[in-house]
């Protein structure tokens, strides 16, 4: 049984971010404890029990500590606060609100100095759902206040069991966080207390709706290699693995940006600081066009960079996944981007090394699999208890050592989600961006343009590549004109399509719609068939043709130029395209 | 008071295990041995048992040496008594220079808070068109040479630091062969840079473990001199042997290895040091410059593997020029869309040409017939190596460009570039000059 009384041990062991503690009592897998130094106190996890020692991975670094220092534990689990006051918040893995430690303590993150992550003095005008004597259970809405543009609903705390009766709610008004909202009674007759905010363990999902169901409506990045050929679901998932320099993080960034869903989380985890200075920097500037309304507004970024400590790397993607889930429950789509998870699983390999666990291959522990599976798990979309619908989206990127993909981080998330879009190196050397490379990706959601022009691309793809690999033993004079053309459909649908140049500000997004439109065109192009003299003939063809399809793709959806430049390709396609009867449409 | 501990009850490869007591993790201890005084680091605690590595090497190391413990973590005098001067790894003068005390700082501090960083934005110029106009260096940027040995990288790294306009130099050498470093010094002193250069020397000849303290103690005393205002660059080379320094440790303390016998952490020590490099909101910055060696010119060995998942790029440099494949500044948005309108451009066309230049080689050394445009591809791909990779070319970014545009006018007509109409018409050199030399 845990008592009251305080739980105190004492450290007997240091090795890099771990320590051992002698504890003659009652220890919790995976509560909180923290370890006084002089006047400092570091917070650590309970990772593992032996005897009547406990082992704590330290969120801080362990220069200093002693045999002997003091170790308190809480019989809490690592938790984040719930609550208005999320939204544009940057937070470290263990959710303190970086801009205020800056305030407070300058350049550096000073350890040991936790602030508490929501301010709680900030009024929020509270407008109630619930009277007296309605009944309500867990994720039930309560009332609401605004936050940004979005309506912030008050829940009944998602760990109560059964039926509550509404006691009291306070009418419509401007209340803090420290002010009870509600109270509640169970069946027993025990009456609790609903605060605007909540706790919840990252490390458990939130289960307060009525049921899961299966992803089918597409999550429209605006990305047209991703919406048109591998296609992400809302509350589905997908794993984004690439050598480094190809683009995964500048991938990420542009889909948080344009990406059709209410919220965004940016799980920043174990990646260089300066990309997340850039994100942090720029999107309280960017207005997102949807809302009109900076982007900031929308999101929210954990950040625990690569020199920030490494236990706190492990939590930052759970706490960034249990801010997801919170906004879910609001009937809310939120999308949550985790760059990277090998450095989350490059943690638990640390963790694992210095508990001298058995290794597995290339050293990462056992459960490496079960973890990412659990994590990749907690995606969905929900049908709520009020029959609304929320989701919450999951796109990880990876980053296998060598750029290899056979490597165990890869292959486990490649397992577990719904699509893959694999980076490679030979696409990003040859400038075509974004990286992902058709031949090797694939998807299992629903495409935004019709399966046929999906199938009809990803055919000539593989076809050209063939060709290509053929023309390398073969040379050009030894292949076939037909198969040349079929070369260089492929390299055209290539250019003009699955590249994208994320520094035109009308190409950098383009809408399902446009996608639509251009896809029907391009199909087309691919079907027709053309005369031509010779090879030259047809390469300067395709050329020409590039090279309007470019300016047509930043041109403005709809616009004059548009129109021009579209109708200039037509006449082009018309003059070089094999006549035929009629009826072939 | 310091206390002295005298029972040494284990010397395993560089680590000695003592038995004391109250001894804080990552402190300094000095160990005095027959062969003098050393530096050790305490890297386990475990009950009484206090695991040190022992910079200097644990050869000669007695069971009856005396152990002081210093009560405190690294620490390096900052301040600016130490520009034009040379210590060795472990910070103690190499110049015949008195030792300094004042001002000490901790090495090894804690990280930047992210949110006090200003995105990076101003361009370090070199003058090398293969870096300027392809793979622009900024200030804050953190950024590795990969090479294979042989290669000139301390060349190139000592180029790039007198051409720099930087405050102040720091160089951390680690198993620096004794002419390079002799190199640097002199090349330094030879343009008049020396007395803003401050060194940390770490030899081939000295023992492995003391190049461990190398990247720490410059980035340290870089980072004071960064919160004073000052523009930093910090040269690290080469970075390969600081892993290797890890590696044996980790080896040595039994931990179980996960690529190639290299620690699972590599990549958090690998980021502790680079991510060091900063523009700080309101003060200086610190760029990190280093040389990587590749091992068998294998990038997805550990070591550069790792690094280039922490760099904001890469230099790739093979055969004695930066390989446009593969070399890499993430940070080169930042600055080359305010340079000038046609550089982002160039920049993409330039290498998407070489790329399909380099495709046509293949195909002629396989013998096959050249096509008209393989041959125009050929023209351009010569020229391209010629006056662009060549490291001898020392040119202004927009003397660069200006070549660009003509080597292309020189070997293509316009729609073969796949240039946007709007900039042919702007930048496209006069092409009644020009149609005379085009081949077609």
């Amino acid at each position: 049984m845990i008592t009251k009384e305080k739980r105190i041990g004492k450290i007997t062991r240091v090795y890099g971010n771990m320590v051992a503690v002698q504890i003659d009592n009652v220890v919790v897998q995976n509560e909180v404890a923290y370890i006084w130094h002089r006047d400092e106190r570091l917070k650590a996890e309970v990772i593992r029990v032996r005897a009547n020692t406990a082992e704590l991975q330290v969120f801080e670094s362990t220069t200093d500590l002693c045999v002997g220092d003091k170790v308190e534990f809480t019989n809490e689990l690592l938790c984040v606060e719930l609550g208005p006051g999320l939204l544009g918040q940057i937070f470290d893995g263990l959710q303190n609100p970086l801009p205020l430690l800056a305030e407070q303590y300058g350049f550096f993150l000073k350890r040991g100095a936790y602030l508490t992550p929501l301010a709680e003095d900030v009024e929020w005008e509270f407008t109630p759902l619930v009277k007296p004597t309605d009944k309500v259970r867990a994720g039930d809405k309560l009332g609401f206040v605004p936050e940004k543009i979005f309506k912030h609903y008050c829940l009944v705390p998602f760990g109560w069991q059964g039926i509550y009766e509404v006691i009291e709610i306070v009418p419509l008004g401007r209340y803090n966080l420290k002010t009870p909202i509600a109270r509640l009674r169970d069946t027993e007759g025990i009456i609790k207390e609903v605060y605007l905010k909540q706790l919840w363990p990252v490390k458990i999902p939130i289960r307060a709706y009525q049921e899961k169901l299966k992803p089918t409506e597409p999550l429209v990045t605006k990305m047209r290699l991703i919406d048109s050929l591998f296609p992400v679901c809302r509350g589905g998932t997908y794993c984004i693995p690439g050598p480094f320099g190809a683009g995964k993080t500048v991938l990420q960034q542009l889909t948080s940006r344009h990406a059709e869903v209410d919220i965004v989380v940016i799980a920043a985890c174990g990646e260089r600081a300066g990309e997340v200075v850039e994100t942090l920097k720029t999107f309280p500037k960017l207005i997102d066009p949807r809302t009109g309304r900076p982007l900031s507004d929308r999101t929210v970024i954990i950040c625990n960079t690569s020199s920030m400590p490494v236990a706190a790397r492990e939590s930052s993607v759970y706490t960034a996944v249990t801010i997801a889930e919170y906004y879910r429950q609001m009937g809310l789509h939120v999308l949550l981007l985790a760059d990277s998870t090998s450095r989350w699983a490059q943690a638990m390999r640390e963790m694992s090394g210095r508990l001298e666990e058995i290794p597995g291959e290339e050293a990462f522990p056992a459960y490496l699999e079960s973890r990412i599976a659990s994590f990749y798990e907690r995606a969905g979309i929900v049908r709520l208890n009020d029959g609304s619908i929320g989701s919450v989206t999951i796109g990880g990127t990876v980053s296998p050592a060598g750029g290899n993909f056979e490597e165990p981080v890869t292959q486990a998330t490649l397992k577990v989600v719904g699509a893959f879009h694999g980076l490679s190196r030979e696409r990003s050397d040859a400038r075509r961006y974004p990286a992902i490379d058709p031949l090797i990706s694939w998807s299992k959601y629903k495409a935004v343009i019709p399966e046929k022009y999906r199938q009809r691309g990803i055919e000539v793809l593989r076809r050209a590549y063939e060709i290509a690999q053929m023309m390398k033993v073969v040379g050009e004079e030894g292949t076939s004109l037909s198969d040349y053309i079929e070369y260089l459909k492929g390299e055209f649908f290539d250019f003009v399509y699955l590249q994208q140049n994320a520094f035109d500000p009308v190409d950098e997004a383009c809408p399902a719609e446009r996608q639509k439109y251009t896809s029907e065109f391009i199909y087309e192009i691919l079907e027709a068939e053309f005369l031509f003299e010779d090879k030259q003939n047809a390469l300067s063809f395709f050329q020409k043709l590039r090279q309007l399809f470019r300016g047509w793709n930043s041109s403005v959806w709809q616009s004059e130029e548009f129109r021009t430049i579209e109708q200039q390709i037509r006449n082009l396609v018309e003059e070089k395209r094999l006549k035929k009867e009629p009826h072939h449409a | 008071m310091h206390r002295v501990y005298t029972k040494i009850v284990q010397i395993a490869g560089d680590v000695v295990t003592v038995e004391a007591e109250n001894v804080g993790y990552n402190h300094i201890a000095e160990i005095t041995t027959q062969r003098g005084v050393s530096l050790a680091q305490v890297i386990r605690l475990d009950g009484k048992r206090v695991s040190l590595q022992v910079f200097a090497g644990s050869r000669g190391c007695s069971t009856g040496d005396r152990v002081r413990f210093l009560g405190h973590p690294m620490r390096i005098s900052a301040s600016e008594n130490l520009l034009g001067r040379i210590f060795n790894g472990s910070g103690a003068p190499l110049d015949n220079g008195p030792a300094l005390s004042e001002n000490l700082i901790e090495v090894a501090g804690p990280p930047v808070n992210p949110v006090k960083r200003v995105i990076p934005n101003k361009m370090i110029r070199t003058g090398i068109p293969m870096i300027d106009v392809f793979n622009s260096l900024v200030e804050s940027q953190k950024l590795p040479i990969f090479s294979i040995a042989g290669e000139p990288y301390n060349e190139l790294l000592a180029r790039i630091a007198i051409q720099a306009e930087v405050d102040i130099i720091i160089l951390g050498g680690m198993g620096l062969k004794y002419d390079d470093y002799l190199f640097f010094r002199d090349k330094l002193e030879e343009e008049g840079a020396l007395s803003r250069c401050i060194f940390f020397v770490h030899t081939a000849s000295d023992p492995t473990v003391e190049c461990l303290l190398v990247p720490d103690i410059s980035l340290a005393v870089a980072e004071h001199f960064a919160l004073q205002g000052k523009r930093v660059l910090v040269l690290l080379t080469d970075m390969t042997n600081f892993c290797d320094a890890l590696k044996e440790i980790a080896i040595t303390m039994e931990q179980v290895p996960s690529n190639r016998g290299y620690p699972g952490d590599l990549y958090s020590q690998l980021a502790a040091r680079y991510e060091k490099a900063v523009d700080f909101d309101t003060a200086g910055s610190i760029t990190i410059l280093s040389v990587t060696t590749m091992p068998g010119d294998d990038v997805t060995h550990p070591v550069p593997d790792n690094t280039g998942y922490i760099t904001e790029g890469q230099f790739y440099l093979k055969n004695g020029v930066i390989e446009p494949f593969g070399s890499l500044s993430r940070l080169k948005q930042q600055v080359n869309g305010a340079t000038r309108p046609d550089h982002r451009t160039i920049m993409d066309t330039m290498i998407q040409l070489f790329a399909s230049y380099r495709e046509t080689l293949e195909k002629q050394a396989m013998g096959f017939q050249m096509s008209a445009w393989d041959k125009k591809l050929l023209r351009y791909g010569k020229r391209f190596e010629k006056e662009m990779m060549s490291l001898n070319v020392n040119i202004p970014l927009e003397k660069a460009l200006d070549l660009c545009w003509e080597i292309l006018a020189d070997c293509f007509t316009p729609e073969e570039t796949g240039i946007k109409p709007s900039l042919i018409e702007q930048y496209w050199p006069n092409r009644q000059k020009k149609k005379g030399q085009i081949v077609v």
